[in-house]
């Protein structure tokens, strides 16, 4: 059944005495209330740079992209380096939600939704720099094999320029469509919680009507499989296709089969860093540390440096080769990164790529959140800087020493990457407050297997069912039994409830009527906003004379007893469920 | 066609479960399940059969892998054969592996599409469609059976009511439609 029990000396993944509600609560929260003035204020900064980004980039698009530092022979330079990078960072969404899922892992419940929202912001970031490299980037469709007017002219199939296009538009679509297909579930659940009207139909058209039918979860869970299944390839894929179109040149520095696994872990490296960030400062904003806790960050850390310490070996085994395979202008075009003009550049990437992750191995300090903090900043730094080292060390150092030149950004080239990491900011702003940051379906099928507990003593949560092995559960149901006959015993009406004739019954709705006070139909509440009241007890405590919350909030256990022995369904209800403080609550809300 | 729809309402996946257990078990016929997330073992328990979206995805792929197979070739070899640096495209064959990955891109794109669409619109779940769970709370922490006294003709309606009663149960309501 859904509580397969996990082992005890795994941690477990969601903190507290949740309960499903509770989840619900804590994600819908942020999305319900106000926003911080925190929000606004990060929002304004980000949108400031943003429109910064986006007035550099009409400028280089009105004048061309002479304006960047390009030059002859380094024609690669920071729009490629951006590109890589974005791309790399949007390496982690997928892989979370799609490989982490092939491999049952649990954690990726907390993180996934974020860093697939990541991942598509990312690419998006991405997806700036071919296109305005194009220079003309109204004839940017040209990319695609469209039937056309210049004779028989087709895009080139043999081209990695082209598998890239196909590679990234591929994995942009295909990600956004998971993405949305997870969060259809929880739409529908801001929908069914939501009371004005507007943001109720705008959650409601977005939630495409879904209504958690038994065979739709069945479709979801495989869909979901599926996608995960094939977007598993297309994660290393993408970035082995980047990297082709760097290894299938002849370029010292790039023409080397070690990239594409080389460039994955790479991605991979980076994107968990950028994960680490966000979430870091998600999880704190958004009070969310019950479910995005020290072992999630910890999980996190232990993927970072694998990877990093991946990419170290390649680094490694690159220099290495560079010397073995005896070409000189490969043995150059190393010695001239470690050691030329731009040399400090490698060594910011060095320390930070390779030596950094090592720093992992200590337990203390991958679990501890401001380390990880600064780290996964380091990661962003030191990947930026890999991209660029790679590009620009070996072009402007190329086979002709006629062409050697030197490489500086201009304030275009600047304005476009920090614009877009005020576009990216904006988007990601705008995602944490209007979308559920945490995929609320999938964190509750973890809720009993790895809640706390659930975990300690098997549903602690108050007003959960105590859900033992399989084995015991006839006992159970035993033990539930007795309580419901016990209760009686309690009440105060000492007649057993089969026994009240039709006057007692009314003498106690009279009696039950003079504590509360009489209501009537005219200014009637909607009683079944009271958990536990359904439509049907709502006709039932309607026809004894109940009808607004004023008259259920006056209630004790002395009305309780006499309601249930008026009713004579569910003895006990109505006081398990507190009902005299929901209705207080609902008056105030009024 | 009037009938009378009987909504059981649970506060938990595992009662919800049982309960459908016990009640099939008796002879009644669950006609869905709404529930807030996914429960494994409700599909068996009530009938659902197992989705056929798997080979659907599977038959787009394939679509996908075909179209992308005749594009290439069509462009590359027959309409259009280009001679890069001595090496003329001569046969399909002899280009594929500078064909693979956009084959395979394609054949992902396809499929991971293709069975999106037909997951939507098999669902019936497209934007602004109308939600139909029979309770706003079954999106956060309660799961309703529905039951049709239609499909359940050998019990009266007081015994459905007495048999679901007997199970764990928060909430019964009941709904005529015309």
């Amino acid at each position: 059944m859904s509580a397969v029990k996990e082992a005890d000396i795994r941690e477990p993944l969601i903190l507290g005495d949740k309960t499903y509600h509770q989840i619900t609560e804590d994600v819908c929260r942020p999305i319900e209330n106000p926003a911080p003035r925190g929000w606004y204020i990060l929002l304004t900064i980000s949108g400031i740079i943003a429109l910064y980004g986006i007035g550099c980039i009409t400028y280089l698009i009105g004048e061309g992209i002479g304006t960047w530092g390009l030059k002859n022979y380094v024609d690669w330079a920071w729009d490629i380096t951006n590109f890589v990078w974005w791309v790399g960072i949007g390496h982690a969404g997928t892989l979370i939600s799609a490989v982490l899922l092939l491999f049952r892992q649990k954690w990726r419940m907390a993180v996934n939704r974020s860093a697939e929202a990541m991942t598509i912001f990312a690419v998006i970031m991405a997806a700036i720099f071919p296109g305005i490299h194009m220079g003309r980037i109204w004839v940017s469709y040209w990319v695609l094999p469209l039937p056309n007017q210049f004779g028989s002219l087709w895009v080139n199939f043999n081209s990695p320029l082209l598998w890239d296009v196909f590679a990234i538009s591929t994995y942009f679509s295909v990600s956004l469509v998971f993405w949305y297909i997870g969060l259809i579930p929880d739409f529908a659940t801001i929908r069914d919680r939501l009371t004005k009207p507007l943001p109720k139909k705008i959650y409601g058209i977005m939630s495409f009507g879904w209504s958690g039918r038994a065979k739709h979860w069945n479709r979801f869970e495989i869909v979901s499989l599926v996608l995960a299944g094939i977007a598993t390839p297309l994660v290393f894929s993408v970035h082995s296709i980047v990297s082709f179109d760097f290894a299938t040149s002849v370029i010292p520095g790039w023409h080397t089969t070690i990239f594409p696994p080389y460039f994955v872990a790479g991605a991979v490296f980076s994107g968990f860093a950028m994960v680490q960030t966000l979430m870091l400062i998600v999880r704190k904003v958004m009070r969310l540390e019950a479910y995005i806790h020290v072992k999630h960050i910890e999980y996190m850390n232990i993927v970072i440096m694998v990877t990093g310490s991946l990419v170290g070996i390649a680094y490694l085994t690159e220099l290495f080769m560079a010397w073995y395979s005896g070409v000189e202008y490969e043995s150059y075009a190393f010695l001239n990164r470690a050691t030329g003009p731009l040399s400090w550049s490698y060594w910011v990437m060095m320390t930070c790529n390779v030596i950094s992750p090592q720093l992992m191995w200590v337990k203390k300090w991958r679990r501890n959140l401001m380390f990880t903090f600064i780290m996964s900043i380091v990661v962003n730094i030191g990947m930026w800087f890999e991209r660029f080292v790679i590009i620009v060390t070996s072009l402007h150092r190329g086979h002709l020493p006629a062409t050697w030149t030197d490489f500086y950004p201009t304030w275009v080239d600047v304005g476009v990457f920090i614009g877009t990491i005020g576009i990216f900011s904006v988007l990601y702003l705008l995602y944490a407050r209007f979308f559920p940051v945490l995929a609320i379906s999938e964190v509750k099928t973890i809720l009993k297997s790895s809640g706390e507990n659930y975990k300690g003593d098997f549903g602690a949560g108050k007003g959960y069912y105590t859900h033992h092995e399989e084995d015991h559960h006839e006992e159970v149901v035993v033990e539930h039994k007795e309580e419901v006959i016990e209760e009686p015993k309690i009440e105060k009406v000492e007649e057993s409830t089969e026994d009240l004739s039709e006057s007692q019954v009314e003498e106690n709705r009279q009696n039950l009527l003079s504590r509360i006070g009489e209501g009537s139909a005219e200014n009637a509440d909607d009683l079944k906003l009271i958990s536990g009241v359904g439509p049907v007890l709502e006709k039932t405590l309607n026809s004894i004379g109940i009808f607004t919350f004023e008259q259920v909030s006056k209630m004790t256990k002395t009305e309780y007893d006499l309601l249930d022995s008026i009713t004579k369904s569910f003895p006990g209800r109505a006081e398990r469920d507190d009902w005299a403080s929901q209705a207080k609550q609902l008056m105030n809300n009024k | 066609m009037s009938d009378t729809i009987i909504y059981a309402m649970y506060d938990d996946d595992d009662k919800v479960v049982n309960a459908a257990k016990k009640l099939v078990k008796e002879g009644v016929h669950v006609n869905e399940v709404f529930s807030p997330m996914p429960i494994h073992g409700i599909d068996d328990v009530i009938g659902v059969r197992h989705t056929r979206l798997g080979i659907a995805a599977f038959l787009y792929g394939l679509t996908g892998l075909m179209l992308a197979t005749l594009g290439m070739k069509y462009f590359m070899i027959d309409d259009w054969p280009m001679n890069i640096g001595g090496k003329p495209n001569f046969s399909y064959l002899e280009n594929l592996p500078a064909f693979i990955p956009i084959t395979f891109e394609f054949t992902v794109l396809c499929a991971a599409h293709g069975m999106s669409i037909t997951y939507l619109l098999r669902n019936k779940t497209l934007p602004g469609m109308p939600a139909q769970n029979p309770d706003p709370r079954t999106t956060d922490d309660r799961f309703v059976m529905e039951i049709r006294q239609s499909e359940n003709g050998q019990f009266s309606s007081d015994q459905l009511h007495a048999m679901i009663q007997s199970t764990d149960i928060v909430e019964i309501d009941e709904k005529q439609t015309k």
